[in-house]
């Protein structure tokens, strides 16, 4: 039975653990509702539940476990040396999937029947020919030990297509035989759904958090491959940076952290004011009417995808940063520019901060500003001192969000900075920041197993560990004032 | 009734401080206060009563042009404190509040220290020359507000952490550390225990040596021991007003007579 099939199957069965549940529950009331424990819903929903929800999760175990132990049977017909690296592993795998797959195609078409696609071996002719003629093109005549795994692995796939049914449906039907089993008018039917609520949302946030555990888990682990090639007080402290392929590459992590600062600085430095008296405009001051047509237009910015900004920053923030500042300054001549990147970086973020910071402030009390106006202040003075005080763990969390952004962002510093590392004070001269060097790192057909790829990973812990500062700072910096201001 | 006392009502002054003629007040199509005509004078603690809805919160906030924020609110008619025109282009709404001080129906303290909120309206206007003279006038406001004892020792403690009760002697001493002519105060006991009110309603006879006190509540006993002015509204009408004697024990009006007697309300 199909994926599709069983969970229509378990729907059926849900709703059919809904209706029994609900229909025993009143019957054992004789009717009379108001003497059971919970809502005749509620024990419709915890049938539906029994029935559905430990068939749903052997079903999504299974269906992970699976290819993992098919995969471990299949390489067993491989030597054992030949699947050693990463690499090989998956390049194999590919070649077994794509010729089960092949089999499975031509058995659906009539190319083979099921027997003979169990029994085909290399010996007797072609097999690339036959999938051929079914659509499935292979780029090299199959070895016997790809065609054995890939019919060893249609064997494991389909025994175990039937015992995952089989397993999902006995647990379903098990699962409903003991909700209407359980179901009478004093069983707490209203709890139990409440704890499966519970368990629900808890495992909702246990995924996000695991997420976030298993990417910092395998920064680290490439992070200290890297560190154990390349020194890492060089990494840190070496104020070069000029990898070559060659070997004999300089990491220092020095010019692209400045780079990454400096063009952020400039950003927020443009972000900020602009956002945040955008926001106090339309919040305070903008009529009703101007504020539907502005607040639309500005978040439109938002929606630009941010190759476009690269391109506006390339052509035209660039070019006129140059010839109207650094050339008549005497700071160079560079079209790429921190200043063009930062200003370019900061544009994109207005929205961000201006749209969320409008909220926010809107959120305020209107009894809070009464308050100030009535003891005779005027609308800046309560701006100033009782609302943005009383906005602003927000306001710090949208300027945060911003920074964040800033931080990450990496079309806009190519196109508008460079792609040069680059130690400098001058705003007018090409830098570059880490998200670039990560891609550039990475970009090209290399294996991860040189310091030159691997830096990236150590480049992306560095900006992680930034992010994280930056949110800390941020929390401590509302928690100081929410204790002054709440 | 029985433990109304009723305190001597010799006005001092007879001047009108505030004067307001045909005064009606529009909230997008409801008509809320309707051609109120009335005198407030200096120097005397008038109260205002009435039944819920019927318009005392709205006339108390044309006083100091409040309703300004509130975009629905049309205000017509006159009126006049100290002969000038509140509604007049050339008045500053702000200046008239600083003048007009109010202390409003819901406790709206800042989220800033007990402190920062007494401080507010002296440092706006610049009041103090000083941390020394501030301090004075936080002190004092708080004293007369009955709050400083509990207060005196959490003064940078957030205004908002208070008890309900606690913040509303709060938005009392904010509202009398501007030192203003005019004190609006809207329903300042509503949250407070008898003790408190005591005190609110002590404070309330002291400042009508220097100010002019309007004040709103619903509580009749309330009304009679502290003001020498009452005025009656409902829906949205001034039904009487007059003296707070006359009022509570031979009111014109059959629907005064009816509210006080608790016949409606
Ligand atoms: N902001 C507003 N928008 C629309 N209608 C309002 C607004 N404020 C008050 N009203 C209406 O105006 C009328 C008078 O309200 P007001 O607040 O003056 O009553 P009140 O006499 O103070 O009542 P209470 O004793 O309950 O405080 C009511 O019908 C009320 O619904
Ligand atoms: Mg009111």
């Amino acid at each position: 039975m199909t994926v599709a099939l069983t969970l229509t199957v378990l729907l059926v069965l849900a709703v059919a653990g809904f209706v029994l549940g609900r229909r025993r529950a009143v019957a054992s009331a004789q009717g009379n509702i108001r003497v059971l424990h919970s809502l005749p819903n509620y024990y419709g929903w915890h049938g539906a539940i029994m029935a559905a929800v430990p068939a749903l999760l052997a079903l999504a175990v299974w269906l992970i476990l699976q290819p993992m132990v098919v995969e471990r049977q299949v390489l067993g017909y491989f030597p054992a040396d030949s699947v050693e690296s990463d690499a090989a592993r998956t390049l194999i795998m590919a070649d077994v999937r794509r010729v089960a797959n092949g089999l499975d195609v031509a058995v659906a078409r009539g190319a083979l029947t099921d027997v003979q696609a169990r029994e085909v071996s290399t010996t007797t002719g072609s097999i690339r020919e036959v999938l051929g003629t079914v659509g499935v093109a292979l780029g090299a005549e199959v070895t016997p030990q790809v065609l054995e795994a890939a019919q060893r692995s249609r064997e494991l796939n389909l025994s175990g297509a039937w015992m995952r049914t089989v397993l999902t449906l006995t647990l379903a039907l098990a699962g409903l035989a003991y909700a209407i089993k359980v179901t009478d008018k004093d069983f707490r039917a209203r709890n139990r759904v409440e704890r499966v609520m519970l368990a629900l949302l808890m495992l909702a946030s246990t995924i996000a958090i695991l997420t976030t555990v298993g990417i910092v888990m395998s920064m680290l682990t490439e992070s200290l491959r890297f560190f154990s090639m390349y020194p890492w007080q060089d990494f840190f402290l070496s104020l070069t940076w000029s990898p070559s392929f060659q070997g004999n590459s300089q990491l220092g992590l020095a010019p692209l952290l400045w780079g990454t600062l400096y063009i952020s600085l400039v950003s927020m430095l443009v972000a900020v004011p602009i956002g945040l008296f955008t926001a106090i405009y339309l919040a305070e001051y903008a009529s009703p009417r101007l504020r539907a047509i502005i607040k639309p237009m500005i978040e439109i910015i938002a929606g630009i995808p941010t190759v476009v900004f690269g391109l506006f920053a390339l052509v035209t923030v660039g070019p006129f940063l140059r010839d109207a500042f650094a050339q008549p300054l005497g700071l160079g001549t560079s079209g790429s520019s921190v200043m063009t990147a930062g200003i370019v970086i900061g544009i994109l973020n207005i929205p961000f901060i201006s749209s969320l910071a409008d909220d926010i402030i809107n959120a305020v009390p209107q009894s809070m500003r009464d308050g100030s106006y009535g003891l005779g202040a005027t609308k800046s003075e309560t701006i100033r001192q009782v609302v943005l005080p009383a906005a602003l763990p927000g306001v710090v969390g949208a300027i945060l969000l911003a920074a964040s952004r800033a931080i990450g962002e990496t079309m806009i510093v190519v196109m508008g900075a460079g792609a040069a590392a680059r130690l400098d004070l001058n705003p007018f001269e090409a830098m570059t920041t880490i998200t670039v060097k990560i891609v550039s790192q990475l970009t090209g057909d290399t294996e991860f197993n040189s310091p030159e790829t691997l830096v990236a990973f150590a480049l992306g812990m560095t900006l992680f560990v930034i992010t994280l500062g930056l949110n800390i700072v941020a929390l401590i910096i509302v928690r100081k004032y929410r204790e002054q201001y709440e | 009734m029985n433990d109304m006392r009723i305190v001597e009502r010799d006005v001092d002054t007879q001047k009108a401080k505030i004067t307001a003629r045909g005064v009606q007040v529009h909230y997008g199509t409801t008509h809320a206060l309707k051609d109120v005509n009335v005198d407030i004078l200096d120097n005397t603690v008038t109260a205002f009563i009435g039944p819920s809805g019927c318009g005392k919160s709205t006339f108390l906030r044309c006083l100091n042009r409040m309703n300004d924020t509130v975009a629905s609110a049309r205000v017509s008619g006159e009126i006049l404190i100290d002969g000038e025109n509140i509604y007049d282009k050339r008045v500053d709404p702000v200046q008239l509040r600083a003048k007009v001080g109010m202390v409003f129906q819901k406790p709206n303290p800042f989220p800033k220290s007990i402190y920062d909120n007494v401080a507010y309206g002296p440092k706006i206007h610049g009041m103090t020359r000083n941390k020394a003279d501030l301090d004075e006038i936080v002190e004092s406001a708080l004293r007369k507000a009955a709050l400083w004892n509990e207060a005196k020792d959490r003064l940078n403690a957030p205004g908002t952490g208070l008890s309900g009760g606690q913040q509303q002697r709060l938005c009392i001493a904010r509202a009398i550390a501007t030192s203003p002519e005019v004190l609006l105060m809207d329903e300042p006991c509503s949250a407070l225990d008898p003790i408190a009110t005591a005190q609110v309603e002590e404070l309330i006879d002291e400042l009508r040596a220097s100010f002019s006190v309007v004040i709103v509540t619903h509580s009749m006993q309330q009304a009679a021991r502290v003001s020498q002015r009452t005025a009656f509204f409902h829906l949205g009408n001034l039904v009487e007003y007059g003296e707070t004697g006359t009022i509570f024990t031979n009111p014109t009006d059959p629907r005064t007579e009816s509210y006080i007697s608790g016949r409606i309300g």
